[in-house]
């Protein structure tokens, strides 16, 4: 649905992207994480055909982002940065004249808003004007301005900002569904735990450049290398580290637990079991530690940063 | 709970059509005069322009007529009456500058303007679609006031009535003039970052209009032909150039008219030294991608060869319009008014002495290579200058003016039975090398000041622009320069000898 291979943009002598290649198959959601000015809006902005790439290419939704920016666009829905409401429209007049714009027949628009506006909890502001909405309001109307004419690609700057939880839940709820029902997505958000829990991939962007991307998991690993575990007992542990040190090679311990790093967790954790078990001791829990991607995006940030820092390299 | 994923379909794949584009473009236009019409600030003074202002216009030509002919003087008051029907046309549609400002520069600064550009609507429906949204409720308030005024001086006191041609002379200059105004204000609105900017720039498009409007007044007053059944002859002159105006700058608003711009543009900051060292480095590319000259050289064997490339249909239409001013001249030379009837029996034999006292008349005591140059560069100069402002037409209009008159004095001499031969010889020995040169110069010009008007394709403006600038200085120094002294070397010192050689001498 989305295929960028070797995107790039430049501005005169200013590199805003470089070399960016992306892939999201239909039913998957792609976050593009990064700092502020890294190069995420100008990627969707190419991906929306509204900015032309400087070299490489990109196909949305099946259309060349270069050659067929009209179909691009018809087959994309777009949730800009800001929102850009005429504040003027009345909601229901706001999305007819969109509507309208994407060629949808009055029937299909008034139904489609209907629905939408009902879906976001709007069905109360059908006819305010939208200088009176909300920031959350205002963000979910143009949510659904970007749903409004059904396309299969969704391209969503920061979705849920300015939202309460509710609301945000609610969105969430819907890309999820959408993303199900074959769309493909590409959030671009600076809440990390919304892109852990709507993102199949990945994909981390500083000074234009993808410095990494894969599953959460991937890039967990990635940073960790192999998993780190938890085992907790019942009572003390006895000199237990000593106990195993053939199996694993603790990395940190307290009184009832200790942490360590496996590689083949599906053969060391129950041979471990099983000796801790043979030492007459009783195991609690043993669990996977897990991260967050928030300490994983830092984590990767950092080393980007340390590593131009040591070739020098002032991107 | 609504569901909200449905069977994939998207929106329809735009087909491209007029129909369509009009379509898409009436569909901006209905939005934004809606919103015009929901804004107080727009409505109020067009309604006072509407229903308000014509009646003091008419109050005040009656009042003025009345006055004047106590002093006998009532044809100044009659020409007053025409002249307030076009101020009170041209009131409303100065707002139409603040609206169309607004169009792009207004919608940036609110955020609006990208959800916009994000549907599947093209840069043509976009760009008609404002245009139109800026015009119609100004124009519509216009012709409103000026129906207002007209009926007042039908039905009121006034015994003057206007002539037909008059009345649809001022309308239509009313409507050249707002469109002047509106496609002018997009183009600024397009390459600005806030509206005071665009504001500031506006000046560049108000003052011109607003002079126009004193000439337009002062021909209305003056004008032998004030009351010619067909109008004034001077008034349909000027709507003629403002239409060609308009189609210029119509196509400038759609050439530089693109999602690039309008979203790229984020700071109106001055740089002099990048923008130098931009120039400078095209000064020195010799490809496409901009690479530097390693050497002199290489500049004259790739970067000269690759701007003389990029000025291929400039020169074209700098020849083609040379030819036809040579032909003009030669015509006009033919037509009996024009003729000089010079004498066949003009001692020839004298040319070879007379041609000093002419150089002297020119260049001064000693004609020098320098004063020729100078008095090429200085028409060159000027042409290059005038380009610049007036979308290339400038240079079309100055350096052709000498083939004209080229034209006619061949024409001169051929009707009083003399041989154009040593005619040829006197222009062609250093006109070898100065004609192409001049060919070369206007080209340069003709594409600094046309390049506006069809951009490269995949370039801005300002790279656009920059590439010509830097092409023109490289053409200056590598080839035009030198071609000017080398053609006033031959001019100096050998196409005398020739002339003289030519005429027994």
């Amino acid at each position: 649905m989305i295929e960028a291979f070797e995107l790039c943009k430049t501005y005169d002598d200013f590199l805003a992207v470089e070399s960016v290649s992306l892939n999201v198959p239909a039913g998957t959601v792609l976050a593009l994480l990064g700092p502020n000015g890294a190069g995420k809006t100008t990627t969707v902005r190419m991906l929306t055909s509204i900015l032309a790439p400087t070299s490489g290419w990109a196909r949305v939704a099946g259309y060349d982002v270069t050659r067929q920016p009209e179909q691009v666009r018809a087959h994309v829905g777009v949730l800009t940065e800001q929102h850009g409401l005429y504040e003027r429209m009345r909601a229901l007049e706001y999305l007819d004249f969109f509507g309208r714009v994407y060629g949808l027949d009055s029937n299909e628009r008034k139904r489609r808003a209907l629905s939408l506006m009902e879906r976001f909890g709007l069905e109360d502001a059908l006819t305010k004007r939208l200088g009176e909405f909300s920031k959350g309001m205002k963000q979910k109307l143009a949510l659904t301005r970007a749903m409004l004419h059904n396309p299969p690609v969704l391209l969503l700057d920061e979705p849920t900002s300015a939202m309460d939880p509710q609301s945000a839940r609610l969105v969430r709820d819907a890309v999820i569904e959408l993303q199900r029902d074959s769309r493909a997505f590409l959030i671009t958000t600076h809440n990390l735990a919304e892109a852990q829990e709507l993102a199949h991939q990945i994909a981390i962007i500083r000074h234009g450049h993808i410095i990494a991307a894969g599953s959460f998991e991937t890039l967990a690993q990635r940073i960790d290398g192999d998993p780190l575990m938890e085992l907790r007992i019942v009572g003390e542990m006895n000199g237990l580290a000593n106990d195993v040190a053939d199996l694993i090679k603790v990395e940190d311990s307290g009184k009832d637990w200790l942490r360590y790093r496996v590689h083949e967790p599906k053969v060391i954790n129950p041979a471990l079991i099983k000796r801790v078990t043979e030492l007459g001791l009783q195991v609690l829990t043993l669990a996977p530690m897990s991260r967050t991607l928030e300490e994983v995006y830092l984590q990767i940030i950092h080393e980007d940063e340390t590593k131009e820092a040591m070739n020098g390299d002032h991107r | 709970m609504a569901t909200i994923a449905e069977p994939l379909n998207g929106a329809g794949a735009p087909e491209s059509s007029w129909r369509r584009t009009l379509s898409n473009a009436l569909l901006i236009t209905e939005r934004e005069v809606r919103d015009s019409f929901r804004d107080w600030r727009i409505i109020a003074p067009l309604i006072i322009l509407t229903f308000m202002f014509p009646f003091l216009a008419q109050f005040v030509a009656g009042q003025f007529t009345d006055y004047v002919a106590d002093y006998g003087a009532e044809i100044i008051g009659e020409r007053t009456i025409p002249f307030l029907l076009m101020i009170v046309g041209f009131f409303p549609i100065s707002i139409s500058l603040v609206i169309a400002l607004e169009t792009f520069v207004g919608e940036k600064e609110r955020r609006s303007l990208e959800p916009l550009l994000s549907t599947p609507l093209t840069n043509t429906e976009l760009y008609i679609g404002k245009m139109l949204a800026a015009m119609i409720p100004p124009l519509l308030s216009s012709y409103g006031g000026m129906l207002v005024y007209l009926g007042s001086l039908i039905f009121g006191g006034l015994e003057w009535r206007p002539p037909a041609a008059l009345v649809i002379q001022i309308i239509t200059l009313t409507t050249v003039q707002a469109l002047v105004m509106v496609a002018g204000a997009v183009v600024v609105s397009s390459q600005t970052t806030s509206t005071r900017a665009a504001n500031l720039l506006a000046s560049f498009i108000v003052i011109p209009v607003a002079m126009l409007i004193q000439g337009e007044s002062a021909i209305m007053f003056l004008a032998p032909d004030a009351e010619a059944p067909s109008g004034i002859s001077a008034l349909w002159a000027i709507i003629v150039g403002m239409m060609i105006v308009v189609i210029l700058l119509l196509r400038v608003g759609n050439s530089i008219f693109n999602r690039e711009e309008l979203l790229g543009r984020t700071i109106d900051q001055v740089n002099f030294r990048r923008t130098f060292q931009t120039i400078w480095h095209q000064v020195l590319a010799v490809d496409e991608q901009g690479t530097r000259a390693r050497n002199l050289s290489e500049w004259y064997r790739r970067g000269i060869p690759l701007s003389v490339r990029r000025l291929r249909s400039a020169i074209l239409v700098t020849v083609f319009v040379f030819l036809v001013a040579i032909s003009a001249g030669y015509v006009l030379g033919q037509m009996p008014d024009w003729q000089l009837h010079l004498p066949s029996n003009l001692p020839l034999g004298n040319v070879s002495t007379e041609m000093g006292t002419a150089a002297q008349f020119f260049f001064g005591e000693r004609p020098a290579i320098f004063a020729i140059v100078v008095q090429n560069w200085r028409i060159l100069a000027a042409a290059s200058i005038l380009a610049v402002f007036s979308f290339g037409v400038g240079a079309l209009l100055l350096t052709p003016a000498v083939y004209v008159l080229l034209g006619y004095l061949f024409s001169q001499l051929i009707l009083a039975g003399y041989s154009p031969f040593p005619f040829f010889l006197a222009v062609l020995t250093h006109g070898v090398v100065e004609i192409p040169v001049i060919v070369l110069a206007t080209a340069c010009a003709l594409r600094l000041g046309a390049i506006v008007t069809r951009l490269p394709k995949g370039m801005t403006l300002g790279q656009a622009w920059t590439q010509a600038l830097g092409d023109a200085i490289k053409l200056w120094l590598g080839v035009l320069l030198p071609g000017l002294f080398v053609a006033a070397f031959i001019e100096a010192f050998i196409t005398p000898l020739v002339v003289r050689i030519a005429f027994g001498g």
